[in-house]
């Protein structure tokens, strides 16, 4: 298997921490993993983005140009990056919002209202994970299983509380 | 195995506590600063001294004064920053004192950018201060291999007496991958005769200057110390070949730019196109063994250097080959990388040539 993802979305959405999540769960489940962030004023404000590559061999580069799953979380980064999806592959966009502005028909597109989802149901700031959720059952990049095994230990000891809570965000998601 | 995901500038100050540096002088500046962020938090724990001077300049001459009294000690910055440290760093040179310097670099010249670049490896590996100086510059590309050339920086630093460079690159140092420190070596205890540390009158007091007004004096010390260099260049070469046994085609590249001539050399091979890498790990020493059965086989026809800079390293390419072969480079500058598809593409051109 050989997944290149890219996460992004506004600095604060959580573009950064689901990426360490699923790079954890990348590792976790046996695989070879690279995450490269974003740096620098792009992240200030503007839009952050996040490279994953999970891979069963080694990874070269961890450099991802053409990713073939892309989370986008708001409008500039579905507008920046829809088009450098790989042909075949997934889009999952919050389409709470972001309008869709491509007419690509080679690709998997999906949209989820994370962020209304997260507000309606009390899990407000993690429409990330419920995302993360959604992308793991449309794209079976990883399984559910893993995926909450990478957040156990993306989770630091000082923030242990607030493990519960992103597991239910996980769940929602998924069960979108 | 214990593996844990870690940013590039966090493995190094982990790394650099576990080999007993608990010394460390900085001052911010992106794209290196958790290095000195990491080193903030766990040092003061461990008894050790964390410093964030007023200056880059102060930094280095921090630096200076703990190398002189004989413990392991490091600074860290980039690009803009390593070259207001190039005073100090002749002056470690000129002492010779070990140390580890770190460069994460970014585009440059003048304050540049703050993207990935190897455009300050003329600076590392020619002139990283005034005067006839050399450092040992150590190239790694993956976060594990941070690790281990910053155990092995500190070792060979002291050994040679000389301060040693770890020369990254922006992408390198903030990028995760996961690492483990279960087989890390134990820290060698060099002896330090020439410390200036307490000693209770038990011997003569040491001094440690750079300041030879005879030139005869400071002749002698320049040439006992390419003496030293000499030895570098014959014992510390050291660098990685990837599929290089058949290459007809081999890249020359070093940290991000090698990652990614990697890439792309695995999806030339699936072509049928035979094509190798020579990666150096030591900049300075440049690995020429490398070169020597390269530079004589008949069945490489062609070497393509990747860089991040307007072709700085490939000069020491066609040095280490004595132009037997023809040198082309791909380059690009100021904090673009070069994506596998470009190399792909130059790889492709480069064969095609060939038929």
């Amino acid at each position: 298997m050989a997944h290149n993802i890219l996460f992004a979305g506004f600095g604060g959405q959580g573009v950064q921490f689901a990426a360490k999540v699923t790079t954890y769960a990348g590792m976790m489940s046996g695989h070879e993993v690279s995450l490269l962030p974003s740096y620098g004023p792009e992240m200030r404000g503007g839009t952050s983005n996040c490279a994953v590559r999970i891979d069963s061999k080694m990874i070269a580069s961890p450099i991802v140009n053409e990713p073939n799953i892309l989370m986008a979380l708001n409008q500039p980064s579905y507008d920046k990056f829809a088009e450098k999806a790989e042909a075949g592959g997934y889009i999952i966009y919050d389409d709470s919002l972001i309008k869709r502005s491509d007419e690509r028909t080679d690709i998997n597109v999906f949209p989820i209202p994370a962020t209304k989802l997260a507000r309606e149901n009390g899990y407000t700031g993690l429409a990330n994970m419920i995302a993360l959720g959604y992308m793991a059952k449309k794209t079976g990049f990883l399984s559910l299983e893993d995926i909450k095994e990478g957040l156990k230990k993306a989770v630091p000891a000082s923030k242990a509380a607030l493990l519960d809570k992103n597991i239910e965000a996980l769940d929602l998601g998924y069960n979108y | 195995m214990n593996k844990v995901l870690m940013k590039g500038n966090e493995a190094i100050a982990e790394a650099a506590i576990r080999a007993g540096c608990m010394h460390f002088f900085g001052y911010p500046i992106t794209p290196q600063t958790e290095v000195a962020a990491y080193f903030s938090k766990k040092l003061p724990k461990l008894g050790g001294t964390f410093l964030q001077a007023e200056s880059e300049v102060a930094a280095i001459n921090m630096v200076l004064g703990a190398a002189s009294a004989g413990v392991r000690t490091m600074t860290s910055s980039s690009s803009p920053g390593i070259s207001l440290k190039s005073e100090g760093i002749s002056y470690i040179i000129g002492s010779d004192l070990p140390c580890l310097i770190i460069n994460v670099q970014r585009g440059g010249p003048g304050l540049g950018g703050i993207q990935p670049s190897q455009s300050d490896y003329w600076q590392a590996t020619k002139a990283p201060g005034h005067g006839d100086s050399h450092l040992l510059v150590y190239a790694p590309e993956s976060v594990q291999e941070i690790v281990e050339y910053v155990f092995t920086a500190f070792d060979k630093a002291e050994e040679y007496r000389m301060p040693a460079m770890l020369l990254l690159d922006g992408t390198l140092g903030q990028m995760m991958e996961p690492v483990c420190f279960d087989n890390i070596p134990t820290p060698k205890k060099n002896e330090k005769p020439w410390a200036t540390n307490g000693h209770k009158n038990e011997r003569e007091h040491n001094i440690v200057n750079s300041l030879y007004l005879k030139p005869e004096e400071l002749e002698v010390k320049n040439f006992e110390r390419f003496e030293r260099y000499a030895k570098v260049c014959e014992n510390e070469q050291r660098y990685e070949e990837y599929m290089t046994e058949d290459a007809e085609i081999i890249i020359v590249a070093i940290g991000i730019a090698a990652r990614v001539s990697k890439s792309a050399i695995d999806e030339a091979r699936a072509m049928g196109i035979k094509v190798g890498l020579v990666r150096p790990i030591t900049v300075y020493p440049f690995p020429t063994k490398a070169f020597d059965k390269i530079k004589e086989n008949p069945n490489v026809k062609n070497i393509l250097t990747v860089e991040l800079n307007m072709g700085q390293m490939t000069d020491d390419v066609k040095l280490a080959l004595e132009c037997k072969k023809p040198v082309e480079l791909l380059r690009h500058s100021g904090g673009i990388v070069p994506t596998p598809k470009e190399v792909l593409a130059k790889l492709c051109e480069l064969n095609g040539g060939n038929k």
